[in-house]
């Protein structure tokens, strides 16, 4: 053991200058930090250009029987109604595509961090979902289209009189496709918050007498709450913003349109219907209703909605930083 | 000091007369009913546990090489040395925390009560053999629900809070935290601080009434207050239960242990009484360190 050393008592010289400030830097530096205050102000203008005109365009078309009417076939924009049926739509799609996707992914993670074995399997899993994290959309659901049109997949929308494969295009399957666009997500958050976890609150449990498995159901779980949640909210406005999928997959129909036949809510789920991605994109010049005033009004709602869950991702990942647990400081 | 004080003023030291050196006085024993208490149980200690040859490797590292050890009910075993002597690895092999690493391998024999642990179910042996890790690290649940989860049956909330009542209380009074919490026992446990998030993992490591409790460097991230609390702690729960410290701190092993174990390298270089390591230490190694030559 050392002997106890007096505190040095010198004062420290007094600084020369308060602070470092870029005035003092070399030319290179000062361009280069010029050039980095550019490239953040102009991402910050465009964002801020985006979200100012649509916000403009969206609140001077907006109008709150928009919301509530269902949409009609009309030409005469006074009477072509709301997109009541694309907001539905939107949530139940997205309520499909995160139920399916956040178990299958925390489970992933789990298996991943807590397990990873044998280890060429574990790296394989990782490039999987890294592949899927990659693909686009459009990918994606033409592949959907192909697998659940095979007869086997009947019983997930429906088979259209003399058709004989099925119709291949239903809440259901366009959920299913799109929970593998907010897999990575699920999967990423909950492996960070996995990693983030210290041992030695694993051993703690395992010390007690407790198998792994009670350790992950009692201790890990809601230890990594915080990250599954902002997974899940990820996957979600991933979900919100899709567009690919919804129109090859769910139909793009102008309303809700349940599957003949079968109780709710088995025939909503096995049916087609739209969201508000596919009513901007049907009511935009591109599409074939022609109706930009609509379109301009269904993206301001759509863009609240995103940034709207992008807030709360942000919340449950970063808001915790002074209370959250002792061994995350 | 005072940190208020003004700085003494410079003493010029005459160069004709040797300057005086005065040696800071021996840490005086304030720890006389502690001494007693320990002189008190020695006649009834009674072996738990037997550390037979035990060698330990992390892949070709030999961590521990060939230590033998007996640890006994009624007393407090404190295993010192320097870092990466293997004491840490030695305590958590105790209740196989070390079968978690990949790469360890141990050969030799520990017994529980006689009996090989290694043919004992691993649950089962933990529950037996409890442990204390250096961070206090308290599960993100309730104060209640930390010590209750030690008593409920693997990830099961059953049995009711009701019938649990009793013995959280009592694993919560025997770690001497329950005047504390005992208003706030819904509260989440990581809101309390730091000495008392640590008295709640001795609470939790109680509760499933262990035969054995190993603690290793509990004391390490906390304030002077709070290490003495659970000091205290130690020398209360010595008549009821073994207990093996790993500690840094050679006061400290000194304060609450009966017996201490030096190791070096790997090596058990000296075991023996408090009072023989620390006053009469046999091995050469032994009084460098304990002298503190090196460290």
């Amino acid at each position: 053991m050392s002997a106890l050393a007096p505190p040095p008592t010198a004062p420290s010289p007094p600084r020369t200058r308060p602070r470092d400030s870029a005035g003092s830097w070399p030319l290179a530096d000062r361009i280069g930090l010029g050039l980095c205050w550019a490239a953040g102000i102009s991402l910050a203008l465009v964002a801020g250009a985006i979200v100012v005109y649509m916000g403009y365009q969206g609140l001077s078309q907006l109008h709150l029987h928009l919301l509530f009417d269902h949409p009609t076939g009309d030409v005469d924009q006074s009477k072509s109604g709301g997109f009541l049926d694309p907001i539905e739509g939107t949530l139940l799609l997205t309520a499909i595509g995160t139920a399916i996707a956040v178990p299958i992914g925390v489970g992933v993670a789990l298996w991943l961090v807590e397990f990873g074995r044998p280890a060429p399997l574990a790296r394989a899993v990782e490039s999987v979902v890294e592949v899927i994290a990659g693909a686009p959309s459009i990918v994606l659901a033409l592949f959907g289209l192909t697998l659940f049109s095979k007869p086997v997949f009947t019983f997930l929308s429906f088979k259209p009189s003399g058709a004989q494969e099925a119709f291949g295009r239903s809440f259901l399957i366009a959920g299913t496709m799109m929970s593998l666009i907010a897999l990575p997500l699920v999967v990423g958050a909950t492996r960070e918050a996995l990693l983030a976890v210290p041992n030695h609150l694993r051993e703690a449990s395992l010390a007690l007498g407790k198998t792994k498995g009670a350790t992950i159901r009692r201790v890990l779980l809601p230890s990594i709450r915080p990250g599954i949640a902002t997974g899940a909210t990820l996957g979600m406005g991933r979900i919100v913003g899709d567009t690919a999928i919804v129109i090859v997959l769910l139909g793009a129909t102008l309303g809700t349109e349940p599957a003949d036949g079968g109780f709710f809510p088995a025939n909503l789920l096995r049916g087609t219907g739209s969201t508000l991605t596919s009513y901007v994109y049907d009511n935009s010049p591109a599409g074939e209703g022609n109706a930009p005033e609509k379109a301009y009004a269904a993206a301001f709602v759509l863009l609240l909605l995103v940034i709207g869950l992008n807030v709360v991702a942000a919340r449950l990942s970063g808001g915790r930083a002074g209370g959250g647990p002792a061994w995350t400081r | 000091m005072d940190p208020l004080s003004p700085p003494p003023p410079i003493r010029r030291i005459s160069l004709d007369a040797p300057p005086t050196v005065v040696a800071p006085a021996p840490p005086s024993n304030g720890h006389a009913p502690a001494a007693a208490a320990r002189s008190a149980t020695a006649g009834s200690a009674r072996e738990r546990m037997r550390v037979e040859a035990v060698t330990i490797a992390y892949g070709s590292k030999v961590a521990v090489n060939r230590v033998d050890l007996p640890i006994r009910q009624g007393e407090v075993l404190a295993l010192i040395g320097p870092s990466g002597c293997g004491k840490t690895t030695l305590l958590r092999s105790l209740n196989r925390l070390t079968e978690l690493t990949p790469t360890a391998a141990r050969s030799g024999r520990i017994a529980l009560d006689g009996q090989d642990v290694d043919v004992l179910e691993v649950t089962e042996l933990r529950k037996r053999v409890s442990m204390v890790f250096q961070q206090p690290n308290p599960f993100p649940m309730s104060v209640f629900d930390n010590v209750a989860y030690a008593l409920r049956e693997g990830a099961s909330k059953r049995p009711r809070r009701a019938q649990l009542a009793e013995p959280v209380e009592l694993a919560l009074r025997r770690a001497g935290l329950w005047d504390e919490v005992k208003g706030n026992l819904d509260h989440p446990a990581l809101r309390l601080s730091g000495g008392q998030q640590q008295r709640l993992c001795i609470a939790r490591a109680l509760a499933a009434q262990p035969e054995v409790l190993l603690m290793d460097e509990p004391c390490s991230a906390l304030d002077p207050v709070s290490t003495t609390r659970i000091e205290q702690l130690i020398g209360e729960l010595r008549p009821q239960i073994a207990v093996v410290i790993v500690t840094h701190n050679l006061q400290q092993a000194q304060r609450v242990a009966d017996h201490v174990a030096f190791m070096y390298l790997g090596e058990l270089v000296e075991y023996g009484t408090s009072d023989q390591i620390f006053h009469a230490p046999q091995a050469q190694r032994t009084r460098d360190y304990v002298g503190g030559a090196f460290g």
